[in-house]
């Protein structure tokens, strides 16, 4: 508080001194209020003016202070809650009114000092109420409130670069850079050497050299314009190419601008390239959520599940009703509903899973191809029925806001923790996985029948028990998915539909039953989706990668980690 | 085929492609007379038949499941959609030579490969020839790299998917969403008149009948006992010294240019082609047609495309919601609880009554009476070699 305050006070720049005399005193905290400097009283009291023009002047003197404790003065003028009160000895006081109160036919209001809005005790010592009919109005004209405008914008910049959060602090430099004036300038390079945090500076030392190459005489812009292409700012792009284009620009700005602008261009080429990476990476991590499941079903039961795409609908939904009893229930603690929902998707799918398998799958052991018809028209039932109870259109899931934002790792490229989030889960869920599937007995078990179900069951491995808590595990792995693709995609009862293919496109490149196959395919297939995307569009990409996908089995057709061992399908 | 069934079919190719026209034919308000609602609702029913016919012929009797058939449906009918939109010329709403799509589209002259389908000749080869050729081609890729079983299912699916995005794509030139439609004339014939429609709805019976009796004579022959060989145990086959990949090429291609025809004949009787009709769902819809009428029979594909399709367009006028509902629950009862299908239920039950009644003649020597594809699994057939 102290230092936040303090940082405050050497930001503003045209500060008062009875202000700093008062930030440099015992209790800077303490309410009591300081008196204005002779000439802000004054202008306190213009405002009041009945004449408009003097009003106006006054306003803006006020606002051009940068004391920040005009500002609910000029806030309240806007809202026309400015009134003059009487004093005994004949003087005038302009003070901030209220809200009303009412007693008995006399209307109240409560009255607060025009200079840093604090309440104006009565003689009781408790806030003064005022009747409202003894108060002269103050009125303020369009064209000053219009005057006000800008004045108060730039008192809410000066207030977010003081905020604890440096995101606030950098998102308040940013804006404060595109409509800034020479004050604003002032203010920004003054913040500059009190900011610690890193992306806080960049924005301001981008801001003010965006103010100067905007306002600066020409030598003044030329450094700007270097300074811009030293920092990489794609911000400063646009106005750069105006420079660089513009025939009367003087010829060392242009050539300091295409540089900068060269320089630009070229980091915004490594960044996209990073940002595409990133997102092919969240998608892989969807797409392996969804794929592990299947390849593993596969590999068991030699069963491909048409429903498994439902089944991540499920889970998405089961975070969406999740989220609808928080807000209902719990509201102060809505932000930890994503918590929950992640179990709760996970346990809903393999529920669902298991009631799959134990219900009709395991009719038809051995007959593949009925299995995928069948789960089909399961699936079709699902689909229906979400559309049924909730509506054919998409529902509305709201990020916590834990994973809102992301995280500045270089100039240009911002990680969302949204997709950081998935990423990490798909790691998590693969390594538990590999631990399942390697270092426990149900993993062997596994394994077992995987390898040979006729022998792992003469053996005493309960094979058909396997297949369902298998089929249960894949299922919920898929709820998993749904449950995090809502932080980054559309919930809507076609949701499996959309990724249920790419799914199997992993599958079949990876191979059947093979972890490390389906991470690479994974990854081949969600990064090569993003690498088109941009180029070729989405739709060409998907026929690309069917085509890539088709060929590449003519080379290895049962994926890229085979069985090894003479095996031949039958 | 005993004589009792074979003229119950010609009975009932004759009641299809000449009593119902016939019967349309009569003069309005007669009380005999099937409206021309009822009878181009029909003429598209029998056009569904014929791409059952086909799927039949790769799922029913080789084993090999696809679902992609809405692609070569869709390749056919749209070849055909192209030659009915050049047929259009001056008389669409733009006055333009131009199909009306490409003039939204700005498109000022007509892509290169629209040409060709000005040609009435051509554009009846290209029915069957573009699904063939497309079909070799993908049926070539994977079937030579011993793609199979579930491995093929989801690929075709996959082709499925990509061939609806791209066709949905306007910079295809093929009408994007919307597809092709407004068609006003076939080869001449102004196509909102009733007798036009006759026509073609006959001229689907017949190419109804001539796929059947295609079918049946592929399915008796010596080829058809490979097929069935195929799809009880390929790796028998492979071992016998045949090459079940050339035979699978065969059939999937025959069974495209069966579902390009029928999509050929499909879209002057609907009216319209859009990639709605191309995509996932309505490519396995036509498998259920088959599974609901009974694989591996020949009548099973015609009355399950008939069947389910009037069930289909009873429902959606009625209960328009229930419709997936019903269609999902299709699967699952004819998956779990009649996997031979109408038909091959009812054959088994005939077959037992005549056994019970002591005909003494087994109920007849066709190879696919009775059998359930996949079901005879290879447990034991191919010692030391894993079964998967």
């Amino acid at each position: 508080m102290l230092k936040s305050l303090l940082l405050a006070l050497a930001l503003l720049p045209g500060l008062a001194a009875p202000a700093v005399a008062q930030g440099a005193g015992p209790s800077p905290a303490a309410p009591s209020p300081a008196a204005p400097s002779e000439a802000m009283a004054k202008h306190i009291a213009d405002v009041a003016s009945a004449d408009s023009a003097v009003q106006e002047a006054a306003a803006v003197a006020l606002g051009k202070t940068g004391d920040r404790k005009v500002l609910p003065l000029l806030e309240a003028l806007r809202e026309g809650s400015v009134s003059v009160r009487s004093l005994p000895g004949g003087k005038k006081e302009t003070v901030i009114v209220g809200d009303k109160v009412s007693e008995g036919d006399k209307t109240l209001v409560p009255l607060f000092a025009a200079y840093g809005r604090e309440p104006i005790a009565g003689p009781d010592g408790k806030p003064l109420l005022a009747e409202l009919s003894t108060l002269g109005e103050v009125s303020a004209g369009r064209s000053l409130r219009i005057a006000i405008r800008p004045l108060i914008d730039a008192f809410s910049g000066q207030n977010d670069l003081i905020n604890p959060d440096p995101a606030a602090r950098r998102a308040a430099a940013t804006k404060m850079a595109y409509t800034g004036d020479a004050a604003t300038l002032k203010v920004l390079e003054e913040a500059l050497p009190k900011e610690s945090d890193r992306w806080v500076r960049f924005a301001l030392e981008e801001g003010a050299a965006l103010i100067r190459l905007r306002i600066g005489d020409p030598a003044e812009r030329g450094i700007a314009a270097e300074t811009l292409g030293r920092l990489r700012s794609a911000n400063a792009l646009e106005p750069l190419y105006q420079i660089a284009g513009d025939p009367q620009a003087p010829a060392p700005l242009a050539a300091a601008a295409q540089v900068a602008v060269k320089r630009i261009e070229r980091w915004g080429l490594f960044t996209q390239a990073i940002e595409i990476a990133f997102q092919g990476l969240s998608l892989s991590s969807i797409l392996l959520l969804m794929a592990l499941g299947l390849a593993i079903v596969f590999g068991l039961m030699g069963v491909i599940n048409m429903a498994h795409g439902e089944l991540m609908a499920l889970g998405a939904y089961s975070t969406f009703l999740m989220q609808g009893w928080f807000a209902t229930y719990f509201p102060g603690r809505f932000d930890y509903y994503f918590l929950v929902a992640l179990p709760f998707s996970f346990l809903v799918s393999a529920s669902a899973g298991f009631l799959l398998e134990r219900g009709v799958i395991r009719l038809l052991y051995g007959r593949p191809l009925e299995t995928l018809l069948l789960t089909w028209g399961v699936s079709l039932m699902i689909q229906q029925g979400l559309r049924l109870w909730f509506g054919a259109a998409n529902v509305d899931v709201t990020s916590p806001r834990w994973l809102s934002g992301g995280v500045p790792v270089m100039i240009g490229v911002q990680l969302p923790y949204n997709r950081l989030f998935i990423i990490g889960l798909a790691t998590i869920c693969v390594g538990a996985m590999y631990l399942l599937l390697f270092r426990t007995d149900a993993g062997l078990r596994i394994r077992a029948v995987t390898q040979n179900r006729g022998m792992a069951a003469c053996l005493g491995v309960r094979a058909r028990w396997v297949d369902a808590g298998t089929f249960a595990l894949g299922a919920g792995l898929a709820g998993l998915a749904g449950c995090a693709i809502t932080q980054i995609g559309n919930v809507g009862p076609e949701l499996g539909q959309n990724y249920i293919v790419d799914s199997f496109m992993v599958v079949v490149t990876g191979g059947v039953g093979k972890l490390a196959g389906s991470i690479l395919a994974a990854i081949g297939i969600g990064g090569l989706n993003k690498i088109i995307e941009p180029g070729m569009g989405a739709v060409f990409g998907k026929v690309l990668i069917l085509v890539l996908v088709i060929l590449f089995i003519q080379r290895r057709p049962s994926g890229l980690f085979a069985a090894k061992g003479r095996y031949a399908e039958s | 085929m005993p004589s009792l069934e074979r003229w119950g079919l010609i009975a009932g190719a004759l009641a299809l492609a000449v009593v119902l026209p016939a019967l349309n034919a009569l003069p309005p308000g007669s009380p005999l007379r099937v409206s021309d609602f009822t009878l181009n609702l029909f003429g598209k029913f029998l056009a569904y038949a014929i791409l059952a016919l086909g799927i039949d012929l790769i799922w029913g009797y080789t084993g090999v499941l696809s679902l992609g058939h809405g692609v070569f449906f869709g390749l056919g009918a749209y070849a055909m959609g192209m030659h009915l939109m050049l047929e259009i010329g001056t008389r669409s709403v733009y006055g333009n030579v131009l199909p009306d799509f490409m003039v939204w589209n700005q498109v000022s002259e007509l892509p290169l490969f629209w040409k060709p389908f000005y040609s009435v000749p051509f554009t009846l080869v290209a029915v069957l020839v573009v699904p063939a050729v497309f079909a070799y081609v993908f049926g070539y890729l994977t079937f030579r790299s011993r793609i199979r079983g579930v491995y093929f299912s989801i690929i075709t699916q996959a082709l499925a998917l990509s061939m609806w995005l791209l066709f949905n794509r306007n910079a295809m030139n093929l009408g994007g969403t919307n597809g092709l439609s407004g068609f006003k004339s076939v080869f001449g014939f102004t196509l909102n008149s009733a007798t036009t429609q006759r026509g073609l709805y006959v001229a689907t019976a017949l190419c109804l009948c001539g796929a059947y009796l295609l079918c049946r004579w592929i399915t008796r022959s010596p080829a058809g006992r490979v097929l069935i060989a195929i799809r009880d145990s390929e790796n028998r086959v492979l071992f016998s010294g045949y090459s079940p990949a050339a035979f699978k090429l065969f059939v999937f291609v025959v069974s495209a240019v069966l579902a390009g025809l029928a999509g050929a004949l499909y879209v002057p009787q609907v009216g319209i082609i859009t990639p709605a009709k191309i995509g996932v769902l309505p490519s396995i819809e036509m498998i259920i047609w088959v599974a609901v009428g009974g694989r591996g029979t020949l009548l099973g594909p015609v009355v399950g495309a008939l069947g389910v399709n009037w069930l289909q367009s009873t429902l959606t006028t009625n209960y328009p919601d229930l419709w997936l509902l019903v269609l999902g629950g299709l699967f699952v009862a004819v998956v779990l609880f009649f996997p031979d299908g109408v038909v091959g239920t009812a054959q088994k039950l005939l077959a037992r009554v005549r056994r019970s009644a002591g005909a003494g003649v087994r109920s007849s020597g066709r190879p696919d009476e009775g059998h359930r594809p996949e079901e005879a699994k290879p447990q034991t057939e191919v010692p030391h070699i894993q079964a998967r």
